[in-house]
């Protein structure tokens, strides 16, 4: 009797699931940090460099490395404040010039360490989402944000610091779910500080913001107005100030709006100018065959670095303008929603979808853009059955068009592994979800658990096909063309992906438009 | 079948969400959540292959993994014959071949592939201590596809075996047993880590077990006789094995006929095997030769055995000779591992089996001549085919058994992979809501958790001192000597517990229980 009433008193209380899940993706992240590092390592590590070693008039006019500092100022200031822990690692790694290209195992484990303490970020954002959700919902968004094969590839093999980003923005959307929209405004303003890229949904929080935060009565909106409007500003001023003061906000700005880098990137991201480059290659050839005298471009886009000539020979120039205004019309109807009914509930759906434009219609667009809409997606993908069925196809199209990121040999069953490992768990996770669910509706109603069938997580032929498809083109890339073709065409690879998840984008674009018109 | 079978125990435990936790990962059947464990597996021993292994630029002998490398340019360049035989192509006393022929074999089949790939890495002469990325890539991934091959089919063949029938326990149970098998640190860390090919003999172990669980002794005779021919470590199995199956055979109404046909399997799977050495006498005397090296002494560095331990007070190798050294080991190893046998013997069943197998090979471990610290992984296996049972048991070896192998690792510069897979290990081990048994165990009493802790508590200050302080001048293998003294502690505690739970077993209403509950 005795031991019996020690059972309750547990010695080891079960770790919390939330902890639990970060800790494992922790262990994952630990292991990968020898595999291959991008530039964007050497990058970072010179902004550590040269915020470390230089007064801050001086940071965004160095030009000792290529790399030069692009990012807004409280990304700078981030790296100053990480720079202050080299001094007990090796001084050597913030050293403006003895640091270049350094690469020692001091260096390596520094960075990536940073990399992983600073995805507490992304813990924190994406507990404060869900903390409110039921339990079974909490977990499969967790298992989709926390395990996201996508940060893993893009934060902890090729390197950069979206976790810690994007947290800030599940941060602000969580704030606005919970209907706190001058906390929301806030840590958006302090996103666009750190990264400008996140602007392209600022059109979203504006709207949304103004008729949903202002919308009380003349003289209680403005003074919520002027709230809001301090608030950003303050964070403006603190992150520009310094360089205002400094005469330099012009130097600032254009750092930051390189536009003389083109279209796009060196390996195009999935969007719809792929399809425009293929139609104008298409063109040119078809009206050479009738015999027009078409001129090949100067520049082309295979080549890598994409200079300001037209690269096009057919197809109209396509200017940054134009790209603006197309990201802008393709928003405009999730602008128009969030104006006439300012919902809570939308906010995250419309700042994702947001994103998916500035991906598809965007000027020099990085592939790795995708996770900006496909994490904050994750969010609502466990609302409904369909959500699901999008966020299964979407999540594994955006993880396979960054293959090509990582390209060495040493982590080619790291990255397919790793969206195997994520695929079958969406799998299951959605389909104990939505089965279940059908199961306990049913059996409220007739009481028996016979008709289980009922709406469960099925991917229809179409979506299976077209995930088949992957498989084909990834061994067409990896095996089928080195062997017939040898080291010809080495871009058609490149190229086949692209084309082939743009489908997969353009088709999750559509299904996000049509579910926010059809939306009440 | 199966999704039935998952909807129940849903409906069963309702509403609870702790049920739930890991109801979405079962509920397609275990044959679902193996996949999907197996590909975390196999994730994790990619994740750890990119680091470094032993001896990596460390000329002029490098390390275990130069001596596999070796091995492959040596069976590839010459005749069968000449493998085990010193001459001027093949310098034995470079990493010279000391395993039996079937690891020569897969060296041979391995050699094939790299030469296929990168054909510098296993010329002869002019490749030896060759280091490349290509080189390294290529390696690691023989031992990833071996394991992929081997180990996890073995363990998968195991788990339907074992959990097939009518079995009471919990799918979650399962699958955390599932989880366990694979995950396992000590094996990762060696084979993908340090570089061996354990997984080979292990795997090849496990269907072995499997096939006897399953009632095919035949066919657990040849998975085993392989396994033996590949690493002869796996003679720690052998008593147990050997004691199992003279019983079960013992029961039957023909007892001669059955050991005779099993002699026989035995016999022809060796044949095969040894082949091209069975020509003549001095050929096959030759191979047995390499495979026993004697002359290395009755322990190397400072590994958790009864030899190593009490040679801090006793030192063997100079008041004894070989000879008696030999006998002394000998006797102590079989009067440690007899009683186990007598009771398999006496009355076998398959759990055992399975706690025979345990002791056997933790008396081989403790008290046979020329034990490497890497032996630990053999205990560890049966271990960890236990671990529903025993999981304090498991959990506590693969603590003692990873510390027993850091000072290794440390050389390997593998403390990062060592620390992570720790790490991983434990948060599956106490998976929140993951076992039963972890909500239901009644807490130890008071003196026996201050006991754990401070043991704990000794392990991780073993790890932090080991790390970052210098041995004192005049003992400078102080800190290995505690690691060693504490694991040795442990493991001897251990197999005291495992051969006194082996003979309760064998008491009569008990053991008509577990039967049932097994088979």
């Amino acid at each position: 009797m005795e031991e019996k009433t020690d059972y309750s008193n547990k010695p080891l209380k079960p770790m919390s699931n939330f902890t639990w899940f970060g800790l494992v993706a922790t262990c994952i992240k630990l292991l990968l940090i020898p595999s291959y590092h991008s530039t964007d390592f050497e990058v970072h590590r010179n902004w550590l460099a040269l915020t470390h070693s230089l007064p801050l008039s001086q940071w965004y006019i160095d030009e000792t490395s290529p790399w030069t500092l692009d990012y807004p100022p409280l990304f700078a200031y981030f790296e100053r404040f990480l720079s202050i822990f080299t001094k007990f690692i090796d001084p050597n790694i913030v050293d403006l010039h003895m640091g270049l290209n350094y690469n020692t195992l001091s260096v390596i484990y520094f960075q990536r360490i940073t990399v992983i303490v600073s995805d507490m970020c992304l813990f924190f954002g994406i507990y404060r989402l869900t903390k409110k959700l039921g339990y079974r919902r909490r977990l499969m968004i967790w298992i989709l944000v926390i395990w996201s094969p996508g940060l893993l590839i893009v934060d902890h093999v090729h390197f950069q610091y979206n976790g810690f980003l994007l947290g800030l923005l599940l941060v602000s959307l969580s704030y606005l779910e919970e209907g706190r929209d001058l906390m929301g405004g806030f840590v958006f303003a302090v996103l666009l500080c750190f990264k400008h890229l996140f602007a392209v949904a600022a059109p979203v929080y504006f709207v949304y913001l103004l008729r949903h935060y202002c919308r009380a009565g003349l003289v209680r909106g403005l003074r919520r107005l002027l709230m809001m409007g301090v608030a950003v500003a303050m964070v403006f001023a603190a992150a520009f100030g310094p360089f205002l003061y400094q005469g330099q906000i012009h130097q600032v700005i254009r750092r930051m709006f390189p536009f003389g880098r083109g279209l796009c990137h060196a390996y195009w991201a999935p969007n719809f100018w792929v399809f425009y480059i293929i139609l104008d290659k298409g063109l040119a050839f078809l009206l050479r065959k009738l015999g027009f005298n078409i001129q090949v471009p100067a520049a082309s886009f295979t080549g890598g670095l994409v200079g300001d000539s037209s690269p096009f020979a057919v197809l109209p120039q396509i200017t940054p303008l134009t790209t603006f205004i197309m990201v802008l019309l393709s928003i405009s109807p999730c602008l128009i929603k969030a104006w006439r009914n300012p919902q809570p509930g939308m906010i995250t759906r419309w700042v994702a979808y947001a994103y998916t434009c500035g991906f598809l219609f965007g000027w020099h667009v990085h592939e790795k853009a995708s996770l900006h809409f496909v994490i904050p997606l994750a969010i609502v993908a466990v609302h409904s059955l369909e959500d699901a069925r999008h966020y299964f196809l979407l999540s594994i199209v955006s993880c396979y068009s960054l293959f090509p990121l990582l390209f060495e040999a040493q982590e080619y069953p790291i990255k397919v592994l790793l969206l195997l490992l994520h695929s079958i768990l969406m799998w299951l996770g959605f389909s104990a979800q939505f089965t279940e669910t059908a199961v306990t509706k049913v059996s409220a109603k007739r009481g028996d658990s016979a008709a289980t069938k009922k709406g469960g997580f099925v991917i229809g032929w179409i979506g299976k096909s077209y995930l088949l498809g992957l498989l084909v083109v990834e061994i067409w890339g990896q095996f089928l063309h080195p062997y017939f073709l040898g080291n010809r065409f080495p871009f058609v690879p490149l190229i086949l992906i692209s084309v082939y998840c743009a489908l997969g984008i353009m088709y999750s674009w559509i299904w996000q438009l049509k579910f926010i018109i059809k939306s009440p | 079948m199966e999704k039935r079978r998952g909807k129940k125990v849903m409906k069963n435990e309702g509403e609870d969400d702790a049920d739930y936790a890991w109801w979405w990962l079962i509920h397609k059947g275990v044959t679902v959540s193996f996949m999907c464990i197996a590909v975390f597996a196999f994730l994790v021993r990619v994740a750890v292959s990119l680091h470094p292994y032993s001896g990596a630029n460390n000329p002029p002998k490098y390390g275990d993994y130069e001596a596999q490398r070796h091995w492959m340019e040596i069976t590839l360049n010459l005749p069968p014959k000449e493998w085990y035989r010193n001459s001027t192509n093949n310098d034995l006393n470079y990493w010279g071949l000391d395993y039996p022929p079937l690891t020569a074999y897969q060296s041979y089949v391995h050699g094939l592939l790299l030469r296929s790939f990168h054909p510098n890495s296993v010329t002869l002469f002019t490749s030896r201590g060759h280091e490349s990325y290509l080189g390294k890539l290529l390696m690691r991934w023989t031992v990833l596809s071996s394991d992929a091959m081997v180990f996890f089919p073995a363990v998968f063949y195991f788990v339907a075996v074992y959990y097939s029938g009518h079995h009471s326990g919990r799918k979650s149970d399962i699958v955390w047993h599932i989880a366990m098998m694979l995950l396992n640190p000590c094996l990762i860390l060696i084979d993908h880590g340090h570089f061996q090919y354990n997984c080979i003999s292990l795997g090849l172990t496990v269907a072995a077990i499997a096939a006897i669980l399953s009632k095919r002794d035949l066919i657990a005779c040849v998975l085993f006789s392989l396994a033996l021919n590949h690493k002869q470590m796996s003679t720690y199995f052998a008593p147990a094995f050997f004691s199992h199956l003279l019983g079960k055979c013992l029961k039957r109404p023909n007892p001669y006929l059955e050991v005779s046909k099993l002699g026989f399997v035995v016999l022809g799977t060796f044949t095969v095997v040894w082949w091209p050495y069975l020509h003549s006498r001095d050929a096959f005397l030759g191979v047995l030769s390499r495979l026993a090296p004697f002359e290395r002494g009755i322990y190397e560095d400072y590994v958790a055995n009864f030899w190593c331990t009490t040679s801090v007070l006793i030192k063997w190798k100079r008041l004894f000779s070989t000879q008696l050294l030999k006998l002394l080991s000998f006797g102590a190893t079989v009067s440690l591992c007899l009683p186990s046998m007598v009771q398999q013997i006496w009355a076998p069943s398959n759990k055992g089996f399975l706690y025979g197998l345990l002791n056997s090979s933790f008396s081989f471990y403790l008290f046979s001549f020329q034990v490497h610290e890497k032996s630990i992984l053999l205990p560890l296996l049966p271990a960890s085919l236990l671990a529903l049972e025993e999981p304090f048991l498991f959990g506590w070896l693969t603590q003692f058994a990873l510390l027993s192998m850091f000072p290794l690792l440390c050389r390997d510069k593998l403390i990062l992979p060592y620390m992570a897979l720790f790490a991983l290990f434990i948060l599956i081990f106490y998976l929140p809501c993951g076992r039963r048994d972890m909500r239901e165990t009644p807490s130890p009493t008071t003196l026996k958790s201050f006991v754990m802790k401070f043991l704990v508590l000794c392990s991780l200050v073993c790890h932090i001192v080991y790390l970052t302080m210098r041995p004192p001048e005049k003992y400078p293998f102080l800190f290995e000597a505690a690691i060693m003294l504490l694991c040795f502690s442990q493991f001897m505690l251990l197999t005291a517990y495992t051969n006194a739970k082996q003979w309760k077993l064998s008491k009569p209403g008990t053991l008509m229980d577990k039967e049932k509950k097994l088979i």
